[in-house]
């Protein structure tokens, strides 16, 4: 108990210098920003999918064709899946950093949220931008 | 060498005078010579609506106890030497008063009393505060001003000194910082005592270093941490808007800088 009381230089700092780097600020304007984003085309996904005209039980193969057919539609669904992910993603990674007792723990468990993360990302985009509506079953 | 008594929880000792009512003071007591983890003892000690939390507890060492181990120094809630958590709320012992305690209808009262959270305790109720002080010195709490210095006083208007009134208060008892999740979690977060100390700096017309204190505070341990969980506010004997003075802080570096 001692020993940790008595320092070399009781008064030098012992943080790292500030390192000017904004990547705290960004990330922290990010999930202000991509919620805001999030809650009208979440809700607007809602709405259209269970919501207007006969609700869920029209979806099938050809509504989605239909629907992506339209770069509009293609846009809103890749911002949904990118936002969601990076918001949820950067959600998660400061959970982990508060709950994670271990460096070890915390480590392999930010190595699954990227890598998940990543195959998501990965494969949304790439369904959404090479969807074939004339796929034959 | 004074006479050693044994410590016991035999509090019939303790003097009470007309009017009190005894209360149960549960207190979370560590001792690291004796034990491997904390443990409660329980106490049951004549208290009158009048007195203070800490004068049940100088009851108890004076009378029963004198191992219970506790930070007093003025004892009028000025010094912040006794901030504990009094009902699981961080809360200095010399501000509570036993009449804001007492079970309604007459019902037996406890009081639970354990050392503030988030700082190792060395023994019973005191805690080790080198690790918020560091965080306190590391955003420079003091005047940098360069150039010549002035031959009479460095005058402010009236409302440049208003600008960061509020947060010239902190007593710096750690009440806020050791009720903050974050600061929990992660020791190395600056936590709110510091940030309040900061934002007294930074807002000071006469202060030449806001930016260097902002550099410090935009790091990764900075102001970006918090997560506006208003604990600190709730926690402040001081009245200080703990939170509200962290959000400006955010708010001058998201507009003012970049």
């Amino acid at each position: 108990m001692s020993e940790s009381l008595t320092l070399d230089k009781p008064r030098s700092p012992r943080r790292p210098a500030a390192r000017r780097n904004n990547f705290e600020l960004y990330s922290w304007a990010f999930m202000r920003i991509s919620g805001l984003a999030l809650v009208i085309l979440v809700l607007g996904h809602l709405f259209i999918m269970n919501i207007l005209d006969d609700g869920v039980h029209r979806i099938n193969f050809a509504f989605v064709a239909g629907r992506w057919a339209s770069p509009f539609w293609q846009f809103w669904d890749l911002a949904m899946l990118w936002l969601a992910q990076l918001h949820g993603g950067n959600g998660l990674r400061t959970i982990i950093d508060d709950y994670a007792r271990k460096d070890t723990t915390r480590f392999w468990l930010k190595m699954l949220l990227y890598v998940a993360m990543a195959v998501i990302l990965v494969l949304g985009t790439l369904v959404i931008f090479t969807f074939d509506p004339n796929i034959t079953a | 060498m004074t006479a050693v008594a044994e410590p016991t929880n035999d509090t019939s000792q303790i003097p009470a005078p007309e009017g009190s009512v005894t209360i149960t003071v549960k207190i979370l007591r560590f001792n690291p010579e004796i034990d491997n983890e904390p443990h409660w003892e329980s106490y049951d000690v004549p208290a009158l609506p009048t007195d203070r939390v800490l004068n049940l507890l100088m009851n108890i060492k004076n009378y029963a106890d004198g191992t219970l181990s506790f930070r007093r120094s003025c004892a009028h809630g000025i010094c912040g030497s006794d901030a504990m958590q009094i009902n699981g709320i961080n809360r200095l012992a010399c501000k509570v008063l036993v009449k804001d305690l007492l079970a309604k209808d007459g019902k037996q009262t406890t009081v639970t009393v354990a050392p503030i959270k988030g700082l190792p305790t060395m023994k019973d109720l005191y805690v080790d505060m080198e690790p918020f002080f560091e965080a306190f010195r590391a955003v420079k709490p003091y005047l940098i001003a360069y150039g010549n210095e002035p031959t009479n006083e460095r005058y402010q208007s009236v409302a440049d000194r208003e600008r960061f009134d509020d947060t010239t208060k902190c007593i710096l008892c750690a009440c806020c910082t050791s009720s903050c999740p974050v600061y929990w979690a992660d020791g190395s977060y600056f936590g709110p005592a510091a940030i309040v100390n900061a934002h007294r700096f930074i807002f000071d017309s006469r202060d030449e270093a806001a930016e260097e204190r902002l550099d410090i505070l935009n790091d990764t341990e900075g102001v970006w941490r918090c997560r506006t969980t208003f604990n600190c506010t709730d926690a402040c004997p001081r009245g200080i808007q703990v939170t509200k003075a962290i959000q400006e802080v955010k708010r001058a570096l998201l507009f003012k800088r970049t």
